[in-house]
């Protein structure tokens, strides 16, 4: 059962990092297919700024993509303030690591959703129209399905950007273990203590074998639903 | 039914002015690429907007730029044959067939129009349980007709539904069209580039010419015309209304009768009795002062010349009225000079057998007066 001999602790931050990547997965799908599909069909004033924004974390340093989390929905924060009110709180809790992974893998989740959306022959979804089809239906019966390799590959990457995340992460929610103390953060904390090396290269292997299956995973779903829309 | 079409769009450089109304049946829109025909289609389909414009299908406005009305491609009810098949590559051929039908469910369907009729009427119903992927261009275009048919529409759109086949392909669409129109009550515009697809199938012709309507009536009147530009005087000719004779001289012949007299055409596969419409190029017709002798061609018609119409490049187009069918011959204007023919004139006209396209060959509409 625990062939690693992981302590307690260790359970704690895989299972946290698990849940926190897992949550900003998920919460980042129906935006990010909605962003993904805004830019790679519509054209619209502001869409050049939509993009930008996007990609925005990609781009900053993580520790500033954090702060600007904080500054933003911190306790006292622009909308921290208004959500805590409403029972929404995202500083110091692991909501606000699923917050912060959720904003750092959102760049390559839209752009591996677009450019599969993008690869859809619009003249299918024309020819959908023409058969009836209005253009939710289009969407869920013609796009996404034809898109769904791509859209599934944009979410495994957020989920292994998501399980990587540390600089926003850390600088947003602190390092506190139990609540925020993801994977890479009880990495960094063993790698500041002397005799954590063994604990530390313990995760670390955990993590390298998580990002592995989460790969070969999408492989092969991409695979099968690459097989069932070629064959004859 | 009834459809009334006003379109004007500009493009860069290319202008579209488009006006023409169409009583039904099967409708060509005629021309050669970039003469505007698929964009008429994507405007009457609803998949682009036209600058100013105005459709009305029956008593239904589906489209008045002046009043800001735009009826989206989804509720038009019109449905839409494309050159390629545009099948959904993740749906079986059955659930193709029934992706039009489910949106369209709580309508009934059109007389004679239900899956079971659509799959006999296409030949499709061993391919039910097949991918598009694994069909052939043929047989991915039937099933593209049925899916559209069984969308319940109330007009058909049809976008040079056979330019990515071949002709064999072709040959065994053909006939798969004429019945729709004879049989299925759907009026279609039917576009294509084929004089010989038009002269088979059409009722009332669209001829486009850059973005303009050149000319607009019924089919023969229209085939019969050689004053449509240079790219239409070589293909002028006549329509011609004819039944299946039961006898023939050959197995290789088929006799057809009908108004203008007897023709020998190469072997058609139809039952005697058959109405079918025959298109005799005017290139293909001889004229003659006697009754010509000693001569191979086996199909001589007796008439009087009608009229006369100069052509392009030095030809003249006569149209020889046999017995109130019109030929069309196209003569060079030194010959019908040397002929010194005038209207009322008595002549032979001579055309060969082989001159007949096979796939020119079409049925007719039940003809009621032969």
């Amino acid at each position: 059962m625990n062939p690693l001999g992981l302590t307690p602790d260790e359970w704690t931050a895989i299972v946290l990092s698990l849940r926190v990547a897992g949550v900003a997965t998920l919460a980042s799908l129906v935006p990010g297919l909605a962003v993904a599909w805004l830019l790679a069909r519509k054209r619209f004033p502001g869409r050049a700024l939509l993009d930008g924004l996007v990609h925005l974390p990609l781009i900053l340093p993580p520790v500033v993509t954090g702060y600007l989390l904080l500054l933003a929905f911190g306790r006292r924060g622009t909308f921290g303030a208004a959500l805590a009110e409403l029972g929404i709180v995202f500083s110091f809790r692991w909501t606000g690591a699923a917050l912060a992974c959720a904003v750092m893998g959102f760049p390559l989740m839209v752009r591996a959703m677009r450019l599969s959306l993008e690869a859809v022959d619009a003249r299918l979804e024309q020819a959908a129209a023409t058969l009836g089809a209005g253009p939710l239906a289009v969407f869920l019966t013609v796009t996404l399905p034809l898109a769904l390799p791509g859209v599934l590959a944009g979410a495994v990457l957020a989920f292994a950007k998501a399980m990587g995340e540390f600089g926003a992460t850390i600088t947003f929610v602190s390092n506190i273990p139990g609540e925020t103390q993801t994977l890479p953060s009880a990495i960094y904390t063993l790698t500041q203590v002397p005799g954590g090396e063994a604990g530390a290269l313990r995760l670390t292997l955990v993590s390298v074998a998580l990002s592995m299956a989460a790969l070969l995973v999408s492989e092969l779903l991409a695979r099968r639903l690459g097989r069932r829309l070629g064959a004859g | 039914m009834a459809i009334t079409v006003d379109l004007a769009l500009a493009r860069g450089t290319f202008r579209l002015d488009v006006r023409f109304a169409a009583p039904g049946g099967l409708t060509a829109l005629f021309g050669r690429s970039g003469s505007g025909k698929s964009t008429v289609i994507a405007c009457l389909a609803g998949l682009a907007r036209p600058d100013r414009g105005r459709i009305v299908l029956d008593d239904e406005t589906l489209l008045d730029t002046e009043r800001g009305l735009h009826v989206p491609a989804h509720r038009r009810r019109i449905g839409t044959v494309f050159q390629e098949a545009r099948l959904m590559p993740h749906l079986s051929v059955r659930q193709n067939l029934a992706y039009g039908r489910w949106f369209a469910r709580g309508r009934g369907d059109a007389a004679g129009l239900d899956p079971g009729a659509v799959i006999a009427l296409l030949g499709i119903g061993h391919l039910l349980d097949r991918r598009p992927a694994g069909l052939s261009g043929g047989e991915g275009q039937r099933v593209a007709i049925g899916r559209a048919l069984l969308s319940r529409p109330r007009l058909l759109l049809m976008d040079e539904p056979l330019a990515a086949l071949d002709a064999e392909r072709k040959a065994e669409i053909l006939p798969l069209i004429e019945r729709l129109r004879d049989a299925a009550g759907i009026p279609i515009v039917y576009v294509s580039h084929a004089v010989s697809e038009v002269a088979r199938l059409a009722d009332t012709i669209v001829v486009l010419e850059e973005g303009r309507v050149a000319a607009a009536g019924p089919a023969e009147a229209i085939l019969r015309r050689g004053d449509l530009g240079a790219f239409h005087a070589a293909e002028a000719g006549a329509l011609l209304d004819m039944v299946v004779e039961a006898e023939a001289p050959s197995v290789d012949l088929t006799r057809l009768s009908g108004r203008a007299g007897q023709l020998l055409v190469p072997r058609i596969a139809l039952a005697p009795g058959t109405a079918v419409r025959v298109h005799v190029p005017a290139r293909d017709v001889l004229l003659a002062l006697e009754a010509p002798v000693g001569l191979s061609a086996r199909n001589r018609l007796a008439g009087r010349v009608r009229g006369l119409a100069p052509l392009a490049e030095g030809t003249i187009l006569v149209e020889v009225d046999c017995n109130g069918a019109v030929l069309a011959a196209r003569l060079t204007r030194a010959a019908a000079d040397e002929l010194g023919l005038v209207p009322g004139m008595p002549v032979f006209a001579v055309i060969k057998s082989v001159a007949f396209d096979p796939h020119g060959v079409g049925r007719g509409a039940p003809a009621i007066d032969i």
